[in-house]
């Protein structure tokens, strides 16, 4: 019996005195983490995706505190959460969150088996990064998507698919959050993080083919062929540039007025998320009340 | 008999051509010359839309020391130069030609006598070198590094001996066991050349014991050579890889990279390299030819050609009886480590060893199954490495840890993907790996 008691109360002294010392050394060494980075932390969604440019969800929120004590949070977007979650933020650091115009992933290629044959066949490991080191792969564009879904399966929150009808990938505009992991993913660069617009509404060249006008346009029938007409009609805004024989439309300046859509002759400009065109009479009167104001006019 | 140590596999030979003599083929109508014939800087074209050419003018001068020039194989009139696709799939900048006639070049000798060293004592190692760099000879085993490059050992190292590939260790392709048929007396003398440029007395040339005619003539004319030794080696693949033919030859292991060949002083050039070496230092004939095996269990007449560059890859095939029905896939190159062709208006160039005619069944590809840890890559990896392991990190981008487990060290052979039971494609995602190994590694030493 009194073996049993001294035993309990050297244990309970060992343990005591063990308490004692962790308690003081680990207030002697503790290390201050500001804890409006756990804070900030917690409102974000945790998907660790990398698409804000930090390391995973904790870096962004210690660049978010860091860049809040220098006084402004310009430059830092969860591109997941969104506008949303930066003014939660905000809310939390006491400034006012950075307005930011959404983005969305937009494949810009629209090869699809109908426009671009396929002549060859790639057995290999299915994969886009192997099948570019074959060259051209299985069309003659060496440019166009390759169908073997990298990008898919880089997508974490379920916002691309494979359409097996056209071969292409599809961007589901709700659940995208613009985090940029397929952009990098494709070994073409044909996947761009570009503006959503007001509405959704965006105008984009779907090719990313830079050989000249008669190759590409054996290569598909929906590829952009460097003929300028597009930049004719967008004179005014300067919208779109052409460079290595591709158009580009910058978002920042289109003002989806949508002529270059009509002007084109191979199709490959196209218009997201418009009303359907009015008959020809009323083509004019343009469908977009934001840039109303700033459409060319009629007279013209 | 001696082989190499580590891995290796044995493919079935199918040395369909073995016995048909060397012919010439045809002149082609137009040719169309690559400005990137060669591993290293592309060539830069001198020539003009509307120029003249003879046999043997210089079409693009070399772009740098690590690159070669490309000289015409025909003569004619220069009608474009432009992107075309070539055999690596990519379209990219080459010179096309319209043939006129056959118009040689007078400072080519077109003689058939053989000239020894002996009868031309006045040639020192620079001069053989630098003839050999205004060839515009690369390395004809289809890897196609530029000749005078190997030639020149860089400071702190010297070379021992010159080893000779005379393996050809890919299944099918005969293209070298004609050389060595045909044309003994010239190779032993390219031999020779290349021993006084490199300033070494000891060269050996390394034939697989699948060519016992070849081996029993080789060491027949090299009785007037005592330098050159002839060593039969056992079949196995991949011999005639650079580091496996050293290791099988003299038992030197060359360390993994950055080290070099001439490290363990070892210079190894191809035999058709051999035989270019002798045409150009003796004869005066930059590199416009090569022989190539056009060969496949379906076609009619598997033959070993010796064409002009530039010759289009469906010509070659017109000669051999054309294209049969059953074809499911053509690979430039032998089947280990050839590319499948996307077109067959393709140019032959420097590097073209061979055109392989696959059926249908040859052709496809089996469904990879899961890895079942059977470690049979690992065994035959002639590099000793762990392909199963590099396949899944390169597909996990964990270059870390494939830099770590020495990915740049892969020779691309092969070996592991066609000894895999479960037929999983291993080299193709070691590829992608090593690319991207190699472009970390080259901007981290950029940065530094």
């Amino acid at each position: 019996m009194n073996l049993i008691f001294i035993a309990v109360i050297v244990l309970g002294v060992i343990g005591l005195v063990s308490a004692l010392v962790l308690f003081i050394i680990s207030n002697k060494f503790a290390v201050h983490e500001d804890p409006r980075i756990a804070q900030v932390s917690e409102v974000l969604p945790q998907a660790n995706c990398g698409g804000c440019g930090y390391p995973g969800c904790s870096g962004f929120a210690a660049a978010c505190v860091k860049a809040a004590d220098a006084g402004s949070l310009e430059g830092k977007l969860c591109p997941v959460g969104g506008q949303p979650v930066m003014e939660q933020v905000a809310g939390i650091l006491g400034l006012a969150a950075v307005a930011s115009a959404p983005k969305i992933a937009v494949v810009r290629c629209n090869g699809t088996c109908e426009n671009r044959p396929r002549n060859a066949k790639f057995e290999g490991a299915q994969s886009c990064r192997v099948q570019q080191m074959t060259g051209l792969g299985e069309t003659a564009c060496g440019y166009g998507c390759l169908g073997c879904g990298d990008c898919v399966k880089k997508c974490q929150f379920d916002a691309l698919k494979m359409d097996p009808v056209t071969g292409l990938p599809v961007v589901d505009e709700e659940k995208c959050t613009a985090c940029g992991a397929c952009s990098k993913a494709c070994p073409r660069g044909i996947i761009e993080i570009r503006l959503k617009g007001p509405k959704g509404r965006r105008v984009v060249v779907l090719c990313n083919n830079k050989d000249k006008g008669a190759l590409a346009n054996k290569a598909c029938k929906a590829s952009c062929i460097g003929c300028g007409k597009c930049v004719k009609t967008c004179e005014k805004f300067e919208a779109i540039t052409l460079e290595n024989n591709l158009a580009y439309i910058d978002a920042e300046k289109c003002k989806m007025c949508r002529k270059c859509e009509e002007a084109c002759p191979k199709g490959a400009i196209h218009a997201f998320n418009f009303p359907p065109r009015k008959p020809k009479a009323e083509e004019s009167t343009i469908q977009n009340p934001q840039n109303q104001n700033v459409e060319p006019s009629k007279a013209e | 008999m001696k082989t190499f140590h580590i891995g290796g596999v044995h493919p079935a030979e199918n040395k369909l051509s073995a016995g048909s003599p060397i012919r010439e083929a045809a002149l082609p109508k137009q040719a169309v010359f690559s400005m990137f014939q060669h591993i290293g800087a592309p060539a830069k074209p001198v020539v003009q839309k509307g120029d003249v050419v003879k046999v043997g003018t210089l079409l693009a001068e070399a772009g740098g020391f690590v690159s070669a020039p490309v000289y015409s194989s025909v003569s004619g009139k220069v009608n474009k130069i432009d992107a075309v696709l070539d055999a690596s799939g990519t379209r990219r900048m080459a010179v096309i030609i319209d043939v006129e006639g056959d118009d040689w070049e007078e400072s080519i000798d077109r003689s058939k006598d053989l000239v020894r060293l002996s009868d031309r004592p006045e040639l020192d190692a620079k001069t053989i070198v630098e003839k050999i760099k205004n060839a515009g000879i690369v390395g004809l085993g289809g890897a196609t590094f530029p000749c005078h490059v190997k030639l020149t050992p860089p400071p702190g190292c010297k070379a021992e001996c010159v080893i000779i590939n005379a393996v050809e260790c890919e299944p099918y392709l005969t293209a070298d066991h004609r050389l060595m048929l045909e044309h003994p007396d010239e190779i032993l003398v390219g031999v020779d050349l290349i021993m006084k440029a490199v300033g070494v007395t000891k060269g050996y040339v390394g034939i697989e014991n699948n060519k016992p005619d070849a081996i029993k003539l080789m060491t027949e004319k090299s009785k007037d050579y005592p330098n050159i030794e002839i060593v039969p080696l056992k079949v196995k693949y991949p011999q005639g890889g650079e580091k496996q033919l050293i290791d099988a030859v003299v038992g030197r292991q060359v360390p993994a990279p950055p080290a070099i060949p001439i490290n363990v002083g070892a210079v190894v050039q191809n035999v058709g390299t051999a035989f270019a070496i002798y045409e150009a230092v003796m004869k005066n004939k930059p590199l416009i030819d090569r022989i190539i095996t056009v060969t496949g269990k379906s076609v009619k007449n598997p033959s070993n050609l010796l064409a002009r560059l530039g010759t289009s890859f469906q010509q070659l095939i017109d000669e051999c009886g054309g294209v049969p029905e059953d074809t499911g896939k053509i690979i430039g190159g032998g089947p280990m480590m050839g590319k499948a062709l996307l077109s067959l208006e393709v140019p032959m160039t420097k590097g073209s060893s061979g055109l392989l005619l696959m059926n249908e069944k040859e052709a496809r590809r089996s469904e990879p199954q899961p890895c079942i840890r059977c470690a049979k890559c690992v065994g035959a990896c002639p590099m000793g490495l762990e392909p199963f392991l590099l396949s899944k990190v390169s597909a996990m981008e964990e270059w870390e840890i494939a830099e770590k487990n020495d990915i740049v060290s892969c020779i691309e052979c092969g070996s592991c993907q066609f000894t895999c039971p479960s037929k999983r494609p291993l080299l193709d995602m070691i590829r992608v790996g090593k690319t991207t190994v190699m472009g970390i590694i080259r901007s981290r030493a950029s940065k530094n």
